[in-house]
């Protein structure tokens, strides 16, 4: 019975057996739940965004002007966050720092994973497990001796701190995915080239590498964002002002203790956004395949 | 992957040749990843327990100093309470997370119109920065221009303003929400991940057999589903437990240290305050609670390789 019904509605195909329910059902345990969700989980965007464009007498105005919409837009707070504090130098830290993390990790990454996946060398799976019990290991309780080493290696307050101690949490992560991506790739490949005379490195960089470059760019994306993010060595290890990471300065340079300059701050937040946003939204389908390894055949 | 090492017994003299350079390939590819993480976090591990041991202050080595750290925690109210704080904490939002995540992949597991626009929305606040959507949230929790409280008070449902980060409870329940609302999507997106490798043709046997929407869901989809769970909860709970950007952004553990997390009790009494040993000592007090999550973690893939009849 089901059988025909699918083949009479071929539309209704690949959700299975979505078709048993009935409309206003639907409604109820889908769609109204859903929209639930949206709201809540976009409404702090919204509101940020709406704060950022909103001026001062606006802002703190609940009687006279609806909170929840803004009558006059304003660009005056990102133009002062623009010109008047440091925060485009806190966009171009992150963005090296992130940059050189990400493809530092990434170079160690690739080795290693083909070594742990390809090369089996003796103890290959201990090496696997340890970085994976390496990526259990949370910067919380590592940014207190971290700090101490960065201290006596002379990095303290330099981006080197940072780009030296992401890869930490970046390659655990990196191998571990490419590990699963490797796996995936034939091994009759590699067998073919190592016929033909090819040596270990050749086969990894013009077999295995090119066709590897989804799961590079998930990697890629994954160690950029979590850079990008990340906040508890970048308040450790960096003083200056000017060489803070947008959360950090964000944080701790916008906020002064007299008034909130909650405009700005605002801004700050969407600003800092946006890059991470942007690059996920070209690359979330990858992203959702390979977050758990199932990368889609 | 058993394939070649059998092939390669039955010629003993290129055997001996290839796990050569099997092996020194294999150290020469590792050596630079290896190399990082001896250096920057198996190192600093043991450093960290070391330091914990001894009074270091920041600009003064320290000497041994024995457990005294320990004792000194032992009896100081305000770490057991961040103890508290930290188990309170993880718990409610894990639970938390779990149900609202689960709920809603099984929503997003459906067939949707935009499926991909929803799945792509729903990540946003996992993508975002911490911080900076905690400073959102920040603002959505002003004690005087919130707009939750606002929006309460034109509903008619309350007549003051919610003091929400000043009171103690407040505080406690806003972080939470915080940090579910933060928490969801990764959930979310794992568990969609994992519902749809369920076939659907389970589904259709079982609606044959006449199996009701709840007997779908406990007999097919949770069994199916457990391994992906233990693995998904185990992280978000690592990842909660030793959460610290958004305590530090909307309470720094205050009022009255109702929010403090032994991360940022760690935090404040190591970096702020300079006592490294004693914050070194509170990380430490973490590890034993991240031993037992990993060790679950651990059980949960093992469970997984066997439910998925492979070896590997």
């Amino acid at each position: 019975m089901a059988a025909i019904k699918e083949v009479e509605r071929p539309d209704t195909d690949e959700g299975g057996m979505g078709y048993l329910q009935s409309l206003p059902r639907r409604v109820v345990t889908v769609y109204l739940p859903l929209l639930m969700f949206v709201i809540v989980l976009l409404f702090p965007f919204y509101w940020m965004t709406i704060t950022a464009i909103k001026p001062n007498a606006e802002m703190t105005d609940y009687v006279k002007y609806n909170p929840f919409w803004v009558v006059h837009p304003t660009l005056q707070h990102i133009r002062y966050l623009l010109f008047e504090t440091s925060y485009p130098g806190w966009l171009l830290n992150t963005v090296i720092i992130s940059t050189a993390a990400t493809f530092l990790s990434l170079a160690a990454a690739v080795l290693a994973a083909y070594a742990i996946e390809r090369l089996r060398f003796s103890g290959a799976r201990q090496v696997g497990l340890a970085v994976f019990l390496a990526y259990l290991v949370p910067p919380s309780i590592l940014f207190i001796p971290l700090s101490v080493m960065v201290f006596k290696l002379g990095l303290y307050d330099t981006p080197f701190a940072l780009i030296l101690t992401y890869p930490t949490f970046l390659i655990p992560f990196c191998t571990w995915l490419l590990m699963g991506y490797f796996r995936s790739i034939p091994f009759e490949l590699e067998e073919c080239a190592l016929i033909d005379g090819a040596s270990r490195w050749q086969i990894l960089t013009k077999i295995v590498l090119p066709l590897s470059v989804p799961g590079l760019i998930s990697a890629g994306i994954f160690a950029f964002t979590l850079s990008w993010n990340e906040f508890i060595y970048a308040l450790t290890f960096i003083q200056s002002s000017e060489k803070k990471t947008v959360p950090v300065g964000v944080l701790t340079e916008l906020v002064r203790s007299d008034v909130y300059e909650w405009g700005a701050l605002m801004a700050g937040a969407l600003i800092g956004s946006l890059p991470v946003v942007v690059l996920y939204s070209f690359f979330v389908e990858h992203y959702v395949s390979s977050m758990t390894g199932a990368v889609k055949e | 992957m058993a394939v070649p090492s059998v092939a390669v017994q039955r010629r003993p003299s290129i055997l001996s040749r290839l796990a050569e350079s099997r092996n020194s390939l294999g150290f020469g590819f590792m050596l630079p990843a290896a190399a990082l993480l001896l250096v920057f976090l198996t190192y600093p591990l043991g450093l960290g327990v070391w330091l914990s041991f001894t009074d270091t202050r920041i600009g003064r080595p320290g000497i041994f100093i024995g457990i005294e750290n320990y004792q000194y925690l032992w009896s100081d109210g305000v770490f057991w309470l961040s103890v508290f704080n930290t188990v309170l904490y993880t718990v409610s939002a894990s639970i938390l997370k779990f149900a609202l995540g689960l709920w809603l992949a099984l929503i997003l597991n459906q067939n949707l119109p935009f499926k991909s626009f929803f799945r792509a929305v729903v990540l946003l606040p996992w993508v975002v920065p911490t911080v900076l959507s905690a400073i959102a949230f920040w603002w959505i929790y002003d004690s005087q221009f919130s707009i939750l409280s606002w929006a309460l008070q034109q509903m008619g449902l309350i007549d003051h303003r919610i003091n929400f980060l000043g009171d103690p409870t407040n505080a406690r329940a806003s972080v939470i929400a915080a940090n579910v609302w933060r928490g969801i999507p990764f959930v979310a997106i794992t568990l969609l991940a994992g519902l749809q490798t369920i076939p659907q043709s389970l589904y259709e046997a079982a609606t044959l057999d006449g199996a009701s929407r709840w007997q779908l869901f406990r007999y097919v989809t949770l069994p199916l589903l457990t391994p992906i769970i233990a693995i998904t909860m185990t992280f978000s709970v690592l990842f909660t437990f030793t959460d610290f950007q958004l305590i530090y952004v909307l309470t720094r553990g205050g009022p009255v240290n109702a929010t403090h997390l032994m991360a940022t009790l760690s935090f404040q009494r190591g970096i702020a305050g300079g006592q490294l040993g004693e914050g070194a000592a509170i990380a430490v007090a973490m590890i034993p609670f991240l031993l037992a999550a990993i060790l679950f973690s651990y059980f949960g893939l093992q469970r997984r390789r066997w439910q998925q009849g492979g070896g590997d």
